[in-house]
């Protein structure tokens, strides 16, 4: 008897031990490329090529640099129209589509969340056809609405902002439009029927039923996309390319800390502006972690 | 009628976003098979003749001694490789996460999710920095290792590991003599399939389209990933590029090689989301909505 409860305690020992084995393999991955690098950009941000202190003088020197402030504007702007687009766009379609027969809603959502397909590189150049006259099957939209007859003019500098903005939601609406309608669908058909017997019509129902409780995943987006927005690249990236040099290199943050680092291998200078858009992106997700209440942490 | 009049605008609403969604692809799928000339005249959603998506094709691999050949394979190393790293690091971190009870616990969840949550690009001038310092740019691993950092894999097998798998079941298998390997190897690997399957798609998909990363830490064009050689290929064109000597004939990339080179690149991607489309928008949701 004493041998089997001794046998008990014996074994719960290592078992505790070896949930930590499962995620032994995981903890290099995360210090490596999550947490080393977040404290070496910070060790680079406030020291110079020698490796001594030098308090914020990185961060006073990048914010001097005259490409410096035109580079957050741009994201700025940029990420105010793709915020309010989402919003607009993303829940109304979404509201739209919860309702609906079921079949008709599911094609609408597969064809709307099929560009997410075409992530990365290959959706700008895809743009860069829809916005070249010569080509483009909305030449008559160029014309009217952007007032474009040449490509030149359609990536004129004014209208960057606008334009990654509707790439940005070209590929990920789709997506944001599918989690939308999933959290509707937790609004417990009961209270839906409930409304309706009190004389709701489908707009009220839509307004004053389902957005109060997808809220929070409202919110939820917005923040996510605002961090990703000031993380832009890959669009002003390829568009300088095909620009011969009218759109700069430098039009992003992200691209200006690049460009730091490789063309002048500034490493603390490049650290600085890099530590800059951390802190924006850290912030948001401490934010959305901590207080959304969407995430499990613990039981 | 009021009625009717509310259901033709509605209607009318998600057809004008269908066409703003659907339409862009179309063309591009119809434009490799025109000539550069007939991309202009023609009208833009008509089909031209598979003798010039042939054309098309053998100017693209033509391209710089077969180079495009070796951008998909590129890409389909990193992505693969990443992601099988991504399958056997994260699914058994998520499990211990959500079984053990050793201390750090809590914190190294509640990193994996700030990590998650945060915009992945924001790393990547960081990674840069770190690899630079320790000088393992340019090599293909400086790609593959950051890409197999997916803490999204670990939290998504956390949820299910903590929500959905009974633990009855795991007393039950280590009852039977079952180790904590054997246990995790037998009972929780083969439930947790529709995960490990999302886990896949998503680590995938988000390798294949990465474009930054393996800009910032790649020299040789040979190494690229198709994304980057995209890039590459654009700055060759013409059409968006005057100054390319010779007006491309040079290189031979116009406008319909430009569009073909896209769509392939987008073929993976493409035939992943067909197979996973009913089990990804339904785990998406769950995913999304049980936490």
């Amino acid at each position: 008897m004493s041998s089997a409860r001794s046998r008990v305690t014996h074994k719960r020992g290592p078992r505790r031990a070896q949930g930590l084995t499962f995620v032994l393999p995981y903890l290099p991955l995360l210090l490596l490329f999550g947490l080393i690098p977040m404290g070496y950009a910070l060790k680079l941000a406030f020291t110079n090529d020698k490796g001594h202190w030098v308090g914020f003088r990185n961060f006073t020197k990048t914010f001097s640099d005259y490409r410096f402030k035109p580079a957050f504007e741009h994201i700025l702007v940029y990420t105010t129209v793709w915020l309010a687009g989402l919003v607009i766009f993303v829940v109304g379609l979404a509201l739209l589509l919860h309702g609906r027969a079921s079949r008709t809603s599911s094609t609408f959502r597969f064809l709307f969340y099929l560009p997410g397909a075409l992530a990365g590189a290959s959706s700008v150049l895809l743009w860069l056809f829809m916005l070249d006259p010569a080509v483009s099957p909305g030449a008559f939209l160029l014309h009217h609405v952007l007032g474009s007859d040449l490509f030149v003019k359609s990536i004129a500098p004014g209208k960057l902002p606008y334009i990654f903005a509707m790439i940005a939601f070209w590929t990920g609406a789709g997506g944001w439009i599918v989690v939308m309608y999933g959290a509707m669908n937790t609004i417990p058909a009961e209270l839906e029927e409930a409304a309706r017997i009190d004389g709701a019509g489908a707009l009220t129902i839509a307004l004053r039923l389902k957005l109060p409780l997808i809220r929070k995943w409202i919110a939820y987006m917005l923040i996510l996309s605002f961090a990703t927005g000031t993380q832009l690249f890959v669009e002003p990236q390829l568009v300088n390319e095909a620009s011969l040099g009218m759109v700069p290199d430098t039009w992003s943050s992200n691209q200006l800390a690049y460009q730091v680092a490789f063309r002048y291998g500034d490493f603390n200078g490049a650290a600085a502006i890099s530590v800059d858009l951390l802190v924006i992106g850290l912030a948001a997700a401490v934010l959305v972690v901590t207080r959304s209440g969407l995430f499990r942490k613990d039981e | 009628m009021k009625i009717v009049v509310a259901r033709g605008v509605r209607l009318l609403v998600l057809v004008a976003f269908a066409l703003f969604f659907f339409a862009p692809i179309v063309w591009l799928l119809l434009a490799p098979t025109k000539s550069d000339q007939a991309l202009v005249t023609h009208s833009p959603f008509s089909f031209g003749s598979f003798h010039n998506l042939a054309r098309a094709w053998d100017n693209l691999d033509s391209f710089s001694s077969h180079i495009f050949r070796k951008w998909i394979e590129n890409s389909l190393i990193y992505a693969t490789a990443a992601t099988a790293i991504v399958l056997v690091t994260a699914i058994p971190a998520g499990y211990g996460l959500a079984i053990g009870k050793f201390p750090g616990r809590r914190l190294l969840l509640t990193l994996t999710l700030i990590v998650m949550v945060m915009p992945a690009a924001a790393l990547v001038l960081p990674i840069f920095l770190e690899l630079n310092a320790l000088h393992l740019l340019g090599g293909m691993m400086s790609v593959i290792l950051p890409f197999s950092f997916y803490p999204f894999g670990v939290y998504v097998a956390y949820i299910y590991y903590s929500t959905a798998l009974p633990t009855e079941l795991l007393e039950a298998a280590r009852l039977d003599g079952c180790g904590e390997w054997a246990t995790f190897r037998h009972i929780a690997v083969p439930l947790a399939k529709p995960v490990i399957a999302l886990v896949m798609f998503f680590s995938f998909v988000a390798d294949w389209t990465n474009f930054f990363l393996p800009y910032a830490v790649l020299g040789d064009s040979k190494q690229y990933p198709i994304q980057v050689g995209l890039s590459d290929l654009l700055s060759s064109t013409p059409s968006f590029n005057p100054a390319v000597g010779g007006g491309g004939q040079s290189v031979n990339i116009f406008r319909p090689e430009l569009a073909l080179a896209a769509v392939i690149a987008v073929i993976p991607i493409a035939l992943l989301f067909m197979v996973s489309q009913r089990a990804l928008v339904r785990g998406l949701v769950g995913g999304a909505v049980k936490a």
